[in-house]
């Protein structure tokens, strides 16, 4: 049987300050998958892909690159990893090319081979027109493009996206996804991403892993977790304002809006059932979607369970671009005493 | 990695590093030549004129070493320290810790960018200074070797700094209160033997007065202090220095959580 391309034991990180980021978790992640880490903000995702590409030190575990235990050989197993992170991590003020071609330096990749590689992915990305010009000047997309290039650079087995797409439009981000779906396919790279847009992990990954409080909660493939929903909830905009809730037997409704209704329905049940009874007591629906994407309502329902039912979770959403890009500028401003 | 690929990854980072401060020129190469001018027209000719000859030479010639000395080491220290600081804080130096670059490869390329710039300062100040006097080398190895050995001695001094440094007033504080007075008091504008006994020996005490010391020597055969242990001085620094900063960047000091 073929290694792993990540293998995880008892993987544990607590921080200076004391926090417990990582609970000895164990993850395997098998060659050629598209694999999700999903989690809440803070669950442990970032400390656990730190911990595999040297951004963090852990505290005990182990941790293999296609065989290669970080321990005995961080620089072999390194040149398997490619790895963009959740934040630009680039010299804001070098050309892009500079950017790309200083990676396959070092990499130890001769210059005669960068280039075409370099000019290859810049293409593919969209990012040659670009490519004399300073990486600052360059869109939100297109620096996250530009560290997707640069992590391909050295041709890695492993890629490791930590929300490749944050803030990136909607038709980007689907560029971007067949993109990432290409290299997965066509060349066989197998890719871990973390996400906050559940719906990108149920579109791409195969398998998935839940993480909460630095502990695994889930890991199985992305078909057997959603098999595990039980209930699905459809908001329903009706013809016309009602003033309460209508009585459904058998389903649970809440009123949303004067016309706007949340119908939760449970595994076996069906749909028709309630658009029958809804159409004796005078209502009509004129449109119909689900409240969230199948797979973040599974995951909000496990993070509750692991939090203890009632426990408070933070919540799952999409990031707003606005706010990532206030993030970043947050973390990126000022070059004062750059000499 | 391979002997081969180390020297690409070698190559790369110092090529980098040459980049970056050729490319802000303004900043890093042309304030030092003017502050140097400065200093040659106003010490050199205006007062130096008046203060007539010490230890036997121009009161010109005596200074002219130690401003050179002054350059290389302001400027390699502060190259170093920014810009590894900078690449802390833009994060970018991630790209080299997920690489599998070893860590003495990524210290001795900044060191090295540090001595670049150092080195290059210091020959346009030369040249400068063959604007107000002629300069004769009387020992040119030694004056080349002290004046490189320096120059990696302050590099290797700067990234320690950048790599303790958690915001840009921390890479300013060593060479303003530590790198500033040390370098004026350690005989670039006089011979200490003008001073009273007992700050002689307190002068004795900072490690700038021996690189001045022996650069100066070299180019004008006289030095206060004996030169052979100034230069073991010197690489014993470096090898303690470069030693410590590889620990800490072993350990990931202020790079890994």
């Amino acid at each position: 049987m073929a290694e792993p391309a990540l293998s995880i034991r008892g993987l544990t990180k607590i921080y200076g300050n004391g926090f417990h980021a990582l609970k000895g978790i164990d993850l395997d992640v098998a060659q050629g998958d598209f694999f999700a880490l999903l989690g809440p903000n803070g669950a442990g995702k970032s400390t656990t892909l730190g911990i595999v590409c040297s951004l963090v030190q852990k505290t005990a575990g182990k941790v293999s690159v296609f065989g290669v235990d970080i321990d005995k050989d961080f620089a072999r197993a390194k040149y398997h990893l490619g790895v963009v992170p959740q934040e630009f991590n680039f010299n804001q003020f070098e050309k892009v090319e500079d950017i790309i071609h200083a990676q396959a330096g070092y990499y130890g990749m001769p210059m005669r081979e960068a280039k075409p590689r370099a000019e290859r992915l810049l293409k593919d990305l969209g990012l040659w027109d670009k490519r004399k010009g300073s990486a600052r000047m360059l869109s939100g997309g297109m620096k996250r493009r530009l560290m997707i290039a640069r992590a391909l650079m050295h041709r890695p087995k492993l890629l490791i996206l930590d929300e490749p797409t944050a803030g990136v439009d909607i038709e980007l981000r689907r560029s971007m996804w067949d993109y990432m779906r290409r290299i997965n396919r066509e060349e066989g790279t197998t890719i871990i991403l973390t996400t906050h847009y559940l719906e990108e992990a149920e579109s791409l990954c195969r398998n998935i892993a839940i993480i909460n409080h630095g502990e695994i909660v889930q890991n199985t493939s992305v078909r057997g977790l959603l098999a595990q929903l039980n209930t699905e909830t459809f908001l329903l905009d009706l013809a016309r304002p009602v003033d309460k809730p209508p009585v459904i037997e058998g389903f649970e409704v809440q009123q949303v809006e004067s016309n706007q209704l949340a119908i939760s329905v449970k595994r076996g049940q069906k749909l028709n059932d309630a658009f029958t009874q809804l159409t004796e007591q005078g209502l009509s629906v004129v449109s119909m979607r689900n409240r969230a994407n199948r797979l973040e309502e599974m995951f909000v329902s496990m993070v509750e369970d692991a939090n203890g039912g009632g426990a408070r979770v933070p919540p799952v959403r999409q990031i707003d671009s606005g706010e990532v890009a206030a993030k970043v500028e947050t973390s990126h401003t000022g070059t004062g005493g750059r000499r | 990695m391979s002997p081969m690929q180390i020297a690409i990854a070698l190559w790369t980072l110092v090529v980098k590093e040459i980049k970056r401060f050729t490319r802000i020129w303004p900043q890093t190469l042309l304030p030092p030549s003017i502050t140097m001018t400065m200093y040659f027209i106003i010490f050199g000719s205006l007062i130096g004129s008046r203060i007539g000859h010490m230890d036997g030479f121009s009161y010109m010639d005596f200074i002219v070493p130690g401003l050179i000395m002054m350059a290389v080491i302001t400027n390699s220290y502060s190259n170093v320290a920014s810009s590894f600081f900078s690449n802390k804080f833009q994060r970018s130096v991630e790209e080299m810790m997920v690489s599998p670059m070893p860590n003495w490869v990524i210290l001795a390329g900044f060191v090295i960018g540090g001595m670049v710039r150092g080195l290059g300062v210091g020959l346009i100040v030369t040249l400068v200074s063959l604007l107000f006097t002629r300069l004769s080398v009387q020992h040119p190895l030694l004056t080349v070797g002290v004046v490189v050995l320096t120059a990696a001695l302050f590099s290797i001094g700067g990234f320690i700094n950048a790599l303790l440094a958690n915001k840009f007033d921390d890479i300013s504080i060593v060479p303003t209160f530590v790198l500033t007075p040390l370098t004026y008091l350690g005989g670039v504008f006089y011979s200490i033997s003008l001073l009273p006994g007992l700050w002689q020996g307190v002068s004795m005490l900072n490690p700038i007065l021996y690189m001045v010391n022996v650069f100066r020597y070299g180019f004008l055969g006289v030095s206060d202090i004996p030169v052979g242990l100034a230069m073991a001085a010197i690489v014993a620094f470096i090898v303690v220095l470069f030693g410590v900063a590889l620990w800490m960047l072993e350990r990931g000091q202020g790079i890994r959580s």
